[in-house]
C-alpha cells in the first residue's frame, strides 16, 4: 500500500539511473542512516535502553561494522567476479599489520648497503589507507593465478595465501617491532587531534567508513567495472569475446576487494581489538567472511550487511537468550546449543533459499508492490 | 555455480534496456505460474497438517494454546530483555571467562569447576565475604580472543558495582584486555600467566600476575636443569629447546630464556608449535636430530598430551622434558598411559592432592549436591589451582572491605585490596591452604607477589614431588621486566606511578 511506485515518473536519465530509483527506499535509507548516524549516538550518550551499557556498542555494533565493511571487499570478489576466495583472512592481516607499521614508523636496516630507510610515525588515517594500499598490493599478486585457474582450484591456491601470511606474521619480528609476546598495540587513534577512545567515538568513527565504502562500492559495481567483473562472473568467455579483459577485470576485482577488506582489517585491529595477534586473522576469519557472503547473498550489497549481522549477531544471540530468561543451562550446554541452533538455521535456510538473505528481501520488496494480492 | 549468480543478474541494471524489460516480463510470468504451484503446494501440506494433529488427538484449540504460549514467551522474553536491572543488592559480582568446550576444553574444565566451586563454598560456608554474597556468572570464551572480549564487555557492568576482577585463564585475552581494564578500572588477576612485564605494577595498576610469571617459571625451570646436571657451570654447551605453543601464551618465556641462555652459556631453541597443537611431527623429528639436552614445554590442552606422546614416538627421555605448571596437570599426562612415566613439570606452588579446604568443599558443596565437578576430580592440580585463584581474588575483596567497608566494591576499591593483599601462614592455614601455598604479599612495585615454584614427576599413577623450593632469580628478571614494561609505557604514553607514595 505505502510501498507502491506508481505515480513516480522518471523525467531525466539521472533519476533513471539512480541507485534507489524508487522513492520509498529513498526515505528508508535516510530513516536508516539517520538512526545509525543521530539515533544510536543520542541514545548511548543518555544512557536509554538498550545502550545502558557499553555492551551494544563494543561488543555487537562494532564488530558488526567492520566485518560487515569485510564482507562487502570479500562479495566484490565473490560474488559480482565470481572468483572464490579462502585468503580474506590474510588480506585483512596484511591491512591490519602494514597500519601498523606505518602506524608505528617503518625502519628497513639495510646493514649490506650501510644505510638504513626510516619513514617516521603516519597519521592513523594516512595508515589505515595505507594498510589498505598495500592489501591491495597483495591481492593483485595473488591474484594472478585466477588467470589460469578458475574456482574451487582458485579457492586452494588462495589458501596459500592466507597460510602464508599466517605463518609471516609470526615469524617475521619485524612486522610486530620485535615484540616479546608477538602480540603488538595499535597506536592512539588521532584523527587530525581528535583523539578517539570513547565506544561511541569509534562507533561513528567505523560508521563514516562502512557507508563511505558501501557507497563507494555501490557505484562501482552499477558502473562500467562492475559490469565487466559480472561479465567474467557468468561466463568468462563470452565475456573475452565481448572486449573484455579478464587481466584487467580480474585483476581490478582482486585489488578493489583486498583493499577494502585490508582497510576493515586495520579497523578490526585499531579500532575494535586495539591489542592483537596473528590469530585474530586465521583462517577462521575467511571462512566466517565467505560464509557471510555466501548467506547474506552474492553479488549484493546490501546481503553483505545482512550476512555479517546474522554470522556475527545471531550466535551471540543464542548464547544470551537462556541466561537472560534464567534457564538454568551450564555453559557448555548453552554453547553446544548454540552451535546445533546456528548450524540447523543455515541448513535450513540454505536449502529455502539458496541466494542468501538479499534474495529474500528482494522477494519481499516485489510482495510489498503487489500487496495486498501478492502472488 | 552460474545457477546462484540469477538473482544478481536480474538485480544488475540491465533491466532498464527495453529489449530486456520485454524478456523479463515473459520471464517474471514463468515465476509467477512456478510461484502458483508453490503456493498451492503449501496450502495442500497445511491441510494435511491439520488431519494429522486430528488423529493425534490435538484440536485446532490445542494449537492455538501453543500459539499463544510461544506469543507469551516471546513476550517474557522481551520483558526480560526490557526488565531494569535489579534492585541495589548486597552482592559482589564475579565473572568467570571459563572454557568447556573446544580445544583447550581438557583444562579449562577443571580449572573452571575449583574457581566456581570455591565461591559456592564461600556463599555455603561463610554466607559471602563478611555477609555480601558472591554473584557469580559463567562466561564461554572457548580460549578464542575475539570471544574473550566479548564476554569481558558483557561482564563487566553487571551485578550492582560491576565486575569484581577478571580471570581470563588466556594470555591472548589478558593481552586483549589490557587496555580495557585500566579505562574501565577493573583489575584482571592472570595468576600464573599473562603479560610477565605486568609485574611492574607501576605501569600496569591493573594487571595481577599472582604467584609467578613465565619469566619466573623460566628462571626455575633453568635453575632445576642446573641441579639436575650439577650446577650452573655445567649449564655450558648444553642444549635446551623450548617446544612452545605459538601464541602470545607460548612466546613470553623466549626473552627471559635468551637472557639466561646468554648468561649461563647454553644453546637455547624455540620451537614453536601451530595451534592448537594436535600435528608436532616435524617438531619432534627436529628434535630428534638436535637432540637437546632438556626440552622445556610450553603448551596447553591437548598440544600437551601429544607433546609426550611424540617424544616416545622419537624414543626422546620423558625425564628430560619439563613443562611449565601449565602443562604438568592429569590430563596431560593420562592420555600417553605409560608413555608419559618419567615425565616432569613445574608447580605453581601447589599440586595435586586434599588439603583442610577440600573437607569443606566437601560438606559445604559436595554434600549439599552443588559441586560441579566429578567427585573424583576434585584435589586434580587444576581444580586446586582453580580454587587457589578463586581464593586469592576472595581475600583481595576481603581486604578492600576492611577499607572501603563491608559491601559491594567497585572494581578500583578491589584493585587496592589485590595490591596490599598480604596472607601469612597462619592466614594460609586458617584458610585451609596450608601446605598448598607460600605466604604472599603484593606491592605496588611487586604485582606478582610471590615467584616460588617446585618440580613435580609423573610415576604413571600420580605426581610426585622431587625437587626443593626454588624461588625465580629477581636479578635475572628484574632488568628485563624493567625493559619491556619501560617501553610499553613510553608506547602507551602511561605515567608509571610513583610506588613509594601509594598506600
Amino acid at each position: 500500500m505505502l510501498y507502491r511506485e506508481a505515480g513516480q515518473f522518471k523525467t531525466t536519465y539521472a533519476e533513471d539511473m539512480a541507485i534507489f530509483p524508487i522513492r520509498q527506499d529513498r526515505i528508508a535509507l535516510g530513516i536508516l542512516l539517520g538512526i545509525a548516524f543521530i539515533g544510536v549516538p543520542l541514545l548511548a550518550t543518555f544512557h536509554v535502553w538498550p545502550f545502558a551499557g557499553d555492551y551494544l556498542l563494543w561488543a555487537i555494533l562494532l564488530p558488526f561494522l567492520i566485518l560487515a565493511l569485510a564482507a562487502i571487499g570479500v562479495n566484490i570478489l565473490v560474488g559480482y567476479c565470481g572468483q572464490i576466495s579462502l585468503g580474506s583472512g590474510a588480506f585483512m592481516a596484511v591491512g591490519a599489520y602494514s597500519a601498523y607499521k606505518s602506524g608505528t614508523g617503518v625502519h628497513i636496516p639495510l646493514a649490506w648497503l650501510g644505510f638504513a630507510i626510516s619513514i617516521p610515525p603516519l597519521p592513523v588515517l594516512a595508515s589505515i589507507l595505507l594498510g589498505g594500499l598495500t592489501a591491495a598490493v597483495v591481492g593483485i599478486l595473488f591474484g594472478v593465478p585466477s588467470l589460469r585457474i578458475k574456482g574451487l582450484y582458485l579457492a586452494v591456491a588462495t589458501l596459500a595465501a592466507q597460510f602464508f601470511f599466517d605463518w609471516v606474521f609470526l615469524r617475521v619480528p619485524w612486522f610486530t617491532n620485535y615484540a616479546p609476546s608477538g602480540s603488538v598495540n595499535a597506536p592512539a587513534l588521532n584523527f587530525f587531534g581528535l583523539v578517539i577512545g570513547t565506544p561511541i567515538e569509534r562507533y561513528l568513527l567505523c560508521l563514516t567508513f562502512v557507508t563511505v565504502f558501501a557507497v563507494l562500492a555501490k557505484n562501482l559495481v552499477r558502473g562500467n567495472l562492475g559490469r565487466q567483473w559480472m561479465a567474467i562472473r557468468d561466463m568468462d568467455i563470452a565475456a573475452e569475446l565481448i572486449g573484455i579483459r579478464p587481466l584487467y577485470a580480474k585483476l581490478t576485482a582482486f585489488a578493489v576487494s583486498s583493499f577494502i577488506v585490508g582497510v576493515a582489517g586495520a579497523l578490526w585491529a585499531f579500532v575494535y581489538l586495539g591489542s592483537w595477534e596473528p590469530l585474530a586473522f586465521s583462517i577462521d576469519r575467511s571462512l566466517q567472511l565467505l560464509f557471510m557472503v555466501i548467506i547474506g547473498g552474492l553479488g549484493s550489497i546490501m546481503g553483505s550487511f545482512v550476512g555479517a549481522a546474522f554470522i556475527l549477531i545471531l550466535p551471540i544471540m543464542l548464547n544470551l537468550i537462556p541466561t537472560e530468561l534464567g534457564v538454568p543451562l551450564s555453559t557448555e550446554t548453552i554453547t553446544h546449543l548454540e552451535f546445533i541452533i546456528f548450524g540447523s538455521l543455515i541448513c535450513y535456510l540454505l536449502i529455502k533459499e539458496p541466494h542468501g538473505f538479499a534474495r529474500l528481501i528482494s522477494i519481499g520488496k516485489e510482495k510489498l508492490r503487489l500487496w495486498p494480492f501478492p502472488y | 555455480m552460474p545457477g546462484s549468480f540469477r538473482l544478481a543478474r536480474r538485480s544488475s541494471d540491465f533491466g532498464r534496456f527495453p529489449t530486456e524489460g520485454a524478456v523479463g516480463v515473459k520471464g517474471a510470468g514463468d515465476r509467477n505460474a512456478e510461484r502458483r504451484s508453490l503456493a498451492e503446494g503449501a496450502r495442500k501440506s497445511a491441510k494435511q497438517n491439520k488431519t494429522r494433529y486430528r488423529k493425534t488427538g490435538l484440536k485446532e484449540e490445542d494449537i492455538d494454546m501453543v500459539r499463544n504460549k510461544l506469543i507469551l514467551a516471546a513476550a517474557i522474553l522481551s520483558g526480560a530483555a526490557l526488565a531494569a536491572p535489579a534492585a541495589e543488592q548486597n552482592e559482589q559480582f564475579i565473572p568467570i571467562l571459563s572454557y568447556r568446550t573446544g580445544a583447550y576444553a581438557v583444562n579449562g574444565v577443571p580449572y573452571a569447576n575449583g574457581v566456581a566451586d570455591y565461591y559456592t563454598l564461600i556463599n555455603e560456608r561463610d554466607g559471602g565475604i563478611n555477609g555480601v554474597k558472591l554473584l557469580v556468572e559463567e562466561c564461554e570464551t572457548g580460549y578464542a580472543t575475539d570471544k574473550g572480549v566479548e564476554c569481558y564487555e558483557r561482564l563487566k557492568g553487571k551485578g550492582p558495582t560491576g565486575a569484581a576482577f577478571f580471570n581470563p585463564l588466556s594470555t591472548g585475552i589478558t593481552f586483549a584486555l589490557t587496555e580495557k581494564t585500566a579505562t574501565d578500572k577493573i583489575p584482571i588477576i592472570t595468576m600464573g600467566y599473562g603479560r610477565a612485564d605486568s609485574k611492574n605494577g607501576a605501569v600496569f595498576a591493573y594487571n595481577f600476575p599472582l604467584l609467578g610469571t613465565y619469566w619466573s617459571a623460566a628462571d626455575i625451570a633453568i635453575q632445576h636443569i642446573a641441579k639436575e646436571v650439577g650446577g650452573f657451570d655445567k649449564l655450558k654447551g648444553k642444549k635446551i629447546s623450548l617446544l612452545y605453543h605459538d601464541s602470545p601464551y607460548g612466546k613470553e618465556p623466549i626473552p627471559m630464556l635468551q637472557v639466561l641462555a646468554k648468561k649461563h652459556g647454553f644453546e637455547f631453541t624455540p620451537i614453536p608449535v601451530t595451534h592448537p597443537g594436535v600435528e608436532q611431527k616435524s617438531q619432534w623429528l627436529a628434535i630428534r636430530q638436535n637432540r637437546p639436552d632438556y626440552v622445556l614445554v610450553w603448551g596447553w590442552g591437548v598440544m600437551n598430551g601429544t607433546a609426550v606422546k611424540e617424544a616416545a614416538a622419537v624414543a626422546y627421555p620423558r625425564d628430560r622434558m619439563i613443562g611449565v605448571w601449565w602443562s604438568g596437570a592429569e590430563p596431560d599426562v593420562t592420555p600417553a598411559g605409560d608413555q608419559a612415566i618419567g615425565y616432569k613439570a613445574l608447580m605453581l606452588q601447589h599440586g595435586a592432592g586434599r588439603f583442610a579446604v577440600h573437607a569443606d568443599l566437601e560438606k559445604y558443596v559436595y554434600a549439599k549436591g552443588k559441586g560441579l565437578s566429578e567427585p573424583g576430580k576434585v584435589g586434580e592440580v587444576l581444580y586446586n589451582r582453580g580454587m587457589v585463584n578463586a581464593m586469592l581474588g576472595v581475600e583481595a575483596i576481603r581486604k578492600a572491605q576492611e577499607k572501603f567497608g563491608k559491601k559491594p566494591l567497585t572494581g578500583e576499591q578491589v584493585r587496592w585490596g589485590l595490591e596490599n593483599l598480604n596472607l601469612s601462614d597462619a592466614r594460609l592455614k586458617e584458610l585451609g591452604f596450608e601446605g598448598m601455598l607460600k605466604p604472599i604479599r603484593i606491592s605496588c612495585s611487586d604485582h606478582e607477589g610471590a615467584r616460588d615454584g617446585r618440580v613435580q614427576q609423573w610415576d604413571g599413577k600420580g605426581w610426585k614431588i622431587i625437587s626443593d623450593w626454588y624461588s625465580a632469580n629477581q636479578s635475572d628478571t628484574e632488568p628485563l621486566v624493567d625493559e619491556v614494561s619501560g617501553k610499553y609505557a613510553a608506547d602507551k604514553k602511561i605515567q608509571p606511578r610513583d610506588c613509594s607514595k601509594e598506600s
